[in-house]
């Protein structure tokens, strides 16, 4: 099969940030710390120390992902150099800086701490640090004067420790670490504001929600440590755990098929708890209850990313486990197609202005799901990218518009409209957000959506290319009712500066605008004259630079520019070589060789195969796989001409609607939902959210929960007790007889007997307690005396 | 042998002790007396450690001193106690313990 092996040496360069990158954790992990114990004597509560963590978290991962492109840039100069011209090679394979050290051991697992750093990690982590520095800033002004404003900093540092360690984490022990991390400070940070019952009951739904999913996650874990973990020690060296290790094995053709697809299918269970998919969606949209820096860090970079991002780091197991290649249709693009048209559907009817945005997170998490589900790796991992900076932009937004624009309500029919002119920059920010969301075409939006769209078809998804389609016209229809309900048409409610009584409005509407009550008391000008006014530079700035990405991210990997623009391809996704494995390139103890060898598996002439990599051919013995060869869908302006059209059309008919329905109130549009049934049947339907909420709570709880209690009564009350009472009936005639027989005659005579036999014994005994100390010394020794003779009269 | 003469100044120590216990009437005497039986053990100990080459006795004795100096710290304490409430310390004088 080698017909020819070119083995060549190509040094891959590295540097002190690559190294060192387990640091980009581990500084917000000290300084939650720190906050905890000191924040509150600290000039600024503390919240400095989490602002500068994260900044300096920001500048390792940029200078880390500095190095990284040197790396790159070195191992595929090297690479070409060593290739045959003109044969058709797979992309050379950059080997990850992995450390990985000894974090606990028992009985005889090691289970270890370190980092695994690539293109994808380094991507997140760049993402989730800048994100995680805009969001504190803006909370800055946002949360001042919010009675737990040093927890709450605390919370927000601990959280982004935890998605840093979850995204390099070399290990499935460190990313299920980070994983619980998160859980836990989602759950913190929703019901941050718990007086209020609404929210507490949010976090909850949150983090029970979460954990049904997260059980999947220990299973597939635990499927995959202990089918993986022969294989992964004898060829690699190293445990059943280690992320690069269970690739190679996915990809090594010698992996058992049923193991690799319910370890798949248990991984993607909590992937769908966590990034909010289908059937367990529903927590998202209530953790809006949270303060809205935190609805913008949970829905852009963190938490709900992470399940994509455990998908796209696993990718080889689920390339294999649910045979991505072919073009079946598979659980992933099922649960992804889903999860984009129903999402998308709910937020047509939400009066809640984070609402509407949620599931709009929650139908973007089903593009890339989808994406992912379809081989279209690098166009998920773009979407995750471009989709972090639009969607934060328009939460913050979002938070500005309530801060300033709607006195702290997110309510859009009631409380807003019209904010256009009185908040230039708020709305300005919000409008090229949602241009990039919609994919308006040099936005970021654009490049990675419709990367996925065209990827997914070209896969041979074509169903889902549809769905892909009908996804991209509701997100620019919705996003644009939401638009014109908050910044144009007439004014209403507190945008218009009127003062209803707040608690009572919102206390029926929805259940997180209640928080006024807490941040009312901040002295800054927004309550000086109590109407609609722009934000202040604290709020704007983070806003404005996360515009300006909205506008440019997408040129970071702007296929239709032709491949020099494709920087994400290059850099990010990893090559599909076959990469010889020896004892020094997988050392455990973190003494990875930087050089690789690179092995050009040429095929021979005649063998009519046009395309090598891995998961065409399984690698030979001593080679190893670490990433699937997926397909590139080549650009065609026709096609994305297609989709521009659709989302124009969408942006377009949804204005038009809106104009006519909101503010010229047209006759024929207002009611219709009243008059003709099915329209009505249909409203409801979305209204209840689908009956999710009840089906779960009802159906499922009550189901469960309820004949189980009822059995368990019953049995109570007719078998147990039953029992209970026949035996204390029983047991009252026995003792009766007992009582005249027994008790009266054999034990109360025995008991006068024993009495009357120790007063008599007491009585000869009673010389012998004479108090006399020396008369006991006698007694003991010549007891002993005695017990030494007869210890002699046996021995001998 | 040597270990018979230690043998024997154990069994005299021990014979003085015990008669100290058993005719003493003072409280501390009878103490000392004691200190006596447990160091006579002591020389016991050692003696048949020597005996059979085995360092076990040595290390008994040396449970048996600790033990000995908690055992005369208490019984010291409460001599004392028994002295301020009753101002002797004659053992005739203390028989509540008669039954």
């Amino acid at each position: 099969m080698l017909a020819q092996e070119m083995t060549s040496e190509v040094v891959a360069s590295t540097g002190w940030f690559l190294e060192h990158a387990w640091l980009i954790p581990v500084i917000p992990a000290i300084a939650f710390v720190l906050i905890i114990f000191f924040g509150k004597k600290m000039p600024m509560k503390g919240s400095e120390l989490g602002v500068l963590s994260m900044l300096s978290s920001l500048v390792f991962s940029g200078g880390a992902a500095w190095q990284w492109i040197q790396r790159v840039n070195s191992v595929v100069d090297g690479a070409h150099e060593a290739v045959v011209e003109g044969a058709y090679h797979a992309a050379p394979y950059v080997q990850p800086v992995i450390h990985e050290w000894t974090w606990w051991q028992s009985g005889g697992f090691h289970f270890g701490i370190g980092q695994h750093i690539d293109g994808l990690a380094l991507t997140l982590l760049v993402v989730v640090a800048f994100i995680s520095s805009l969001v504190q800033i803006y909370s800055l002004e946002y949360l001042r004067g919010d009675r737990r404003y040093t927890h709450f900093f605390a919370a927000l540092t601990l959280f982004s420790a935890g998605m840093l360690c979850m995204v390099l984490a070399p290990n499935m022990v460190q990313l299920i670490l980070g994983w619980e991390i998160m859980g836990l400070c989602s759950f913190m940070l929703i019901g941050h504001w718990w007086e209020e019952e609404a929210n507490s009951r949010a976090a909850l739904k949150a983090f029970f929600t979460v954990r049904v999913g997260d059980v999947g996650l220990l299973i597939g874990t635990a499927i995959l440590f202990f089918s993986a973990n022969n294989w992964t020690q004898k060829n690699l060296g190293v445990s059943g755990f280690n992320i690069s290790g269970l690739s190679a094995w996915a990809m090594s053709g010698e992996a058992s098929h049923s193991a690799l697809t319910w370890g798949a299918v248990a991984l993607f269970i909590a992937c769908i708890g966590k990034s909010g998919q289908f059937p367990l969606h529903t927590w998202l949209p209530d953790a809006m209850a949270g303060p809205t820096p935190v609805s913008s860090l949970l829905h852009s970079s963190t938490m709900v990313v992470a399940g994509v991002f455990l998908v796209a780091r696993l990718y080889p197991i689920f390339w294999e486990g649910m045979k991505i290649g072919d073009t079946n249709i598979n659980f992933i693009v099922l649960i992804g197609g889903i999860t984009i048209v129903i999402a998308a559907l709910l937020a047509f009817v939400q009066h809640d202005i984070k609402k509407v945005l949620a599931y709009s997170t929650v139908s973007q998490l089903g593009y890339m799901m989808m994406g992912l589900g379809a081989g279209a790796w690098l166009p998920a991992v773009f979407h995750i990218f471009t989709h972090a900076f639009f969607k934060a932009c328009l939460f913050l937004s979002a938070g500005s518009v309530s801060h300033s624009g709607s006195h702290h309500s997110f309510d859009m029919k009631k409380d807003m409209g019209g904010l256009a002119k009185k908040m230039p920059i708020t709305a300005t920010t919000w409008i090229i957000s949602t241009l990039a969301l919609a994919g308006v075409f040099p936005l970021a939006g654009f490049f990675s959506k419709d990367e996925i769209i065209d990827n997914v078809g070209y896969g041979g998804y074509n169903a889902f290319m549809i769905v892909g389609l009908t996804g991209a016209f509701l997100t620019a229809a919705y996003m644009t009712r939401a638009t014109y309900l908050t910044f144009f048409g007439e004014a209403r409610g507190a945008a218009a500066g009127i003062h209803h009584d707040v608690h009572d409005a919102h206390a029926v509407v929805d259940t997180h605008t209640s928080h006024d009550t807490h941040v009312a008391v901040d002295s800054h000008d927004a309550h000086a004259d109590h109407g609609p006014h722009e934000s202040p530079k604290l709020i704007t700035v983070p806003l404005m630079i996360l515009a300006a990405l909205a506008l440019t991210a997408g040129l970071f990997n702007a296929t239709p520019f032709g491949e020099s623009w494709e920087r994400l391809k290059k850099y990010v996704e990893p090559g599909s070589e076959y990469v010889v494995v020896g004892a020094e390139t997988a050392s455990e103890d973190g003494a990875q060789a930087v050089t690789m060898s690179v092995a050009s598996m040429s095929v021979s002439s005649e063998e009519k195969v046009t395309k090598e990599g891995c998961a065409v051919v399984a690698p030979e013995a001593g080679m190893a796989c670490y990433f699937p060869t997926v397909s590139h869908a080549p650009f065609k302006w026709s096609k994305a001409a297609l989709s521009l059209i659709i989302v124009a059309l969408g942006l377009v008919s949804s204005w038009m609607f809106c104009v006519q329905y909101y503010t010229r109130r047209n006759r024929r549009l207002v009611g219709l939902t009243e008059r003709n049934k099915a329209l009505r049947g249909g409203y409801t339907f979305l209204w209840n959210k689908y009956y999710l909420d009840e089906l779960y709570e009802k159906v499922i709880v009550h189901s469960i929960a309820h004949p189980i209690a009822k059995a368990v009564y019953w049995v109570n009350q007719n078998i147990l007790d039953s029992i209970v009472n026949g035996a204390g009936k029983v047991s009252r005639r026995v003792a009766g007889w007992v009582y005249r027989n027994i008790d009266q005659r054999v034990v109360d005579g025995a008991v006068n007997g024993s009495g009357a036999a120790a007063r008599g014994t007491g009585g000869a005994l009673r010389p012998v307690q004479s108090g006399k100390v020396n008369q006991y010394g006698a007694l003991l020794f010549s007891a002993a005396a005695i017990g030494a003779l007869i210890l002699v009269i046996i021995n001998t | 042998m040597l270990t018979t003469q230690f043998l024997l100044l154990g069994a005299v120590l021990f014979c003085i002790g015990v008669y100290g216990v058993l005719a003493r009437k003072n409280a501390v005497m009878v103490l000392m007396s004691i200190e006596l039986i447990l160091n006579s053990v002591n020389i016991n100990l050692l003696a048949f450690s020597v005996r059979h080459g085995s360092v076990d006795g040595n290390t008994f004795a040396l449970y048996v001193i600790a033990i000995a100096a908690a055992e005369v710290g208490v019984g010291l304490a409460m001599v004392l106690l028994i002295y301020r409430n009753r101002r002797t310390i004659a053992l005739d004088d203390l028989s509540e313990m008669k039954g």
